[in-house]
C-alpha cells in the first residue's frame, strides 16, 4: 500500500513562496487564480496491509516528524 | 567554566564557536551527535549553526532523532544552561525546547549580513552582561530565520520576558529582514534556561572583522 502525505503551511501562516508564486502567475497574465500554497508530497511505500493499522502508523510518523505542527498542517491518502 | 559544542553531520560553525569561547577562557569540548552522554562537567552546551542533515525534510527536523538529543533534553529539563544559535535554534524549536517553528524567510532569500538587533530583556541567565534596550550589531546568515508563533504563544512569551532579542535599526526602531513574528531575533523558554538566536554572536568577535558586540553575549552565556 502507498500513503500520499501532502504538507503544507496552516491558514493563516504566510506562505512567502505561495504568494511568490501567485505573483510569477499575474505576471504570466494568469489573472484567474485567486490563493496559490506551496507544500510538499512525501510518498511511502508500506508494507502494512490493513487500512486502519497505515493510517494510525502514517498519522504518527506526521505528528512526530514529517510535519511540524506548528505551522503545518497534513493530509494522508491511502492509495 | 565548561562548554560542550554539538556537531551534527553539516554542522559548521562548531570551530567558530569553539574559538569564540576558547578566546574568553572557557574549556571547550566538540562532541559528535552520536554521543549518547555529555561530559559531566558541561557548564554550557552550544548546539552550534550550520545545517544539519542538509536542511533535509526542515531545517532541524532530522537532528532533533539523533542520540545525543535524548541527553540534550534530559540536561535542558534538570536545569542545564543550553544556546541554539542559528540551525542549533531551528533543532532546540524541532525538539520543543523552545516554542515556536522557523519557517522560509519572507523574501525567500538567504540573508547574510551584519544586523542590529535590540535587548529586550536581560532578567536571565544569557544576556545579563547587557542591559535592556542596549543595541548590538551582530551577524546573520539564514535562510530559514523567519520565526513564527501563533497570537497566544507570542502573548505568553511577551508576558514572561522570553523574547531576548529583536532585529531592529541601529536606533532600536523595528527593522525586520526575514518576516518573524514580533520581529523577533531570539526566544528562551518558559524556565529561562534555553535560549535560541539565528543571529551568530560567535561571529562579533573582534571589531577588525566588523563588530565585537558578540563579546558581551558570549562573557554573559559563560557567567553562571
Amino acid at each position: 500500500m502507498k500513503a500520499i502525505v501532502n504538507i503544507s503551511l496552516k491558514a493563516g501562516v504566510l506562505d512567502s513562496q505561495g504568494k511568490a508564486v501567485h505573483h510569477a502567475l499575474d505576471s504570466l497574465q494568469f489573472s484567474s487564480v485567486e490563493d496559490v500554497r506551496v507544500g510538499k508530497q512525501i510518498v511511502l511505500q508500506l508494507t502494512e496491509t490493513d487500512r486502519e493499522k497505515a493510517m494510525s502508523e502514517v498519522t504518527k510518523m506526521c505528528e512526530e516528524i514529517l510535519a511540524n505542527t506548528v505551522i503545518e498542517d497534513y493530509t494522508i491518502e491511502l492509495i | 567554566m565548561k562548554v560542550t559544542i554539538l556537531q551534527f553531520p553539516g554542522t559548521n560553525c562548531e570551530y567558530d564557536t569553539e574559538h569564540a569561547f576558547a578566546s574568553l577562557g572557557a574549556e571547550t569540548q566538540i562532541i559528535w551527535h552520536k554521543e549518547e552522554a555529555l561530559p559531566s562537567d558541561t557548564d554550557l552546551l552550544v548546539v552550534a549553526g550550520g545545517f544539519s542533515y542538509g536542511d533535509y525534510l526542515r531545517s532541524g527536523a532530522i537532528a532533533k532523532f539523533s542520540p545525543v538529543m535524548k541527553a540534550v533534553t534530559a540536561y535542558a529539563e534538570s536545569g542545564g544552561k543550553v544556546l541554539g544559535i542559528c540551525n542549533g535554534f531551528q533543532v532546540l524549536t524541532e525538539a520543543g525546547l523552545l516554542p515556536g517553528a522557523l519557517k522560509r524567510n519572507d523574501g525567500l532569500h538567504f540573508i547574510s549580513k551584519h544586523h542590529t538587533l535590540k535587548v529586550e530583556n536581560n532578567d536571565n541567565i544569557f544576556l545579563e552582561k547587557l542591559n535592556s534596550g542596549d543595541v548590538v550589531n551582530i551577524p546573520i546568515a539564514h535562510h530559514d530565520g523567519n520565526y513564527f508563533i501563533d497570537e497566544a504563544g507570542l502573548a505568553e512569551l511577551e508576558a514572561n520576558n522570553q523574547i531576548l532579542l529583536r532585529y531592529t535599526d541601529e536606533n532600536g526602531a523595528i527593522d525586520n529582514p526575514n518576516g518573524s513574528v514580533s520581529s523577533i531575533a531570539g526566544v528562551c523558554n518558559k524556565s529561562k534556561n534555553v535560549f535560541g538566536l539565528m543571529p551568530h554572536p560567535e561571529r562579533a568577535m573582534e571589531s577588525i572583522l566588523g563588530s565585537d558586540d558578540g563579546v558581551k553575549m558570549l562573557e554573559g552565556f559563560l557567567a553562571s
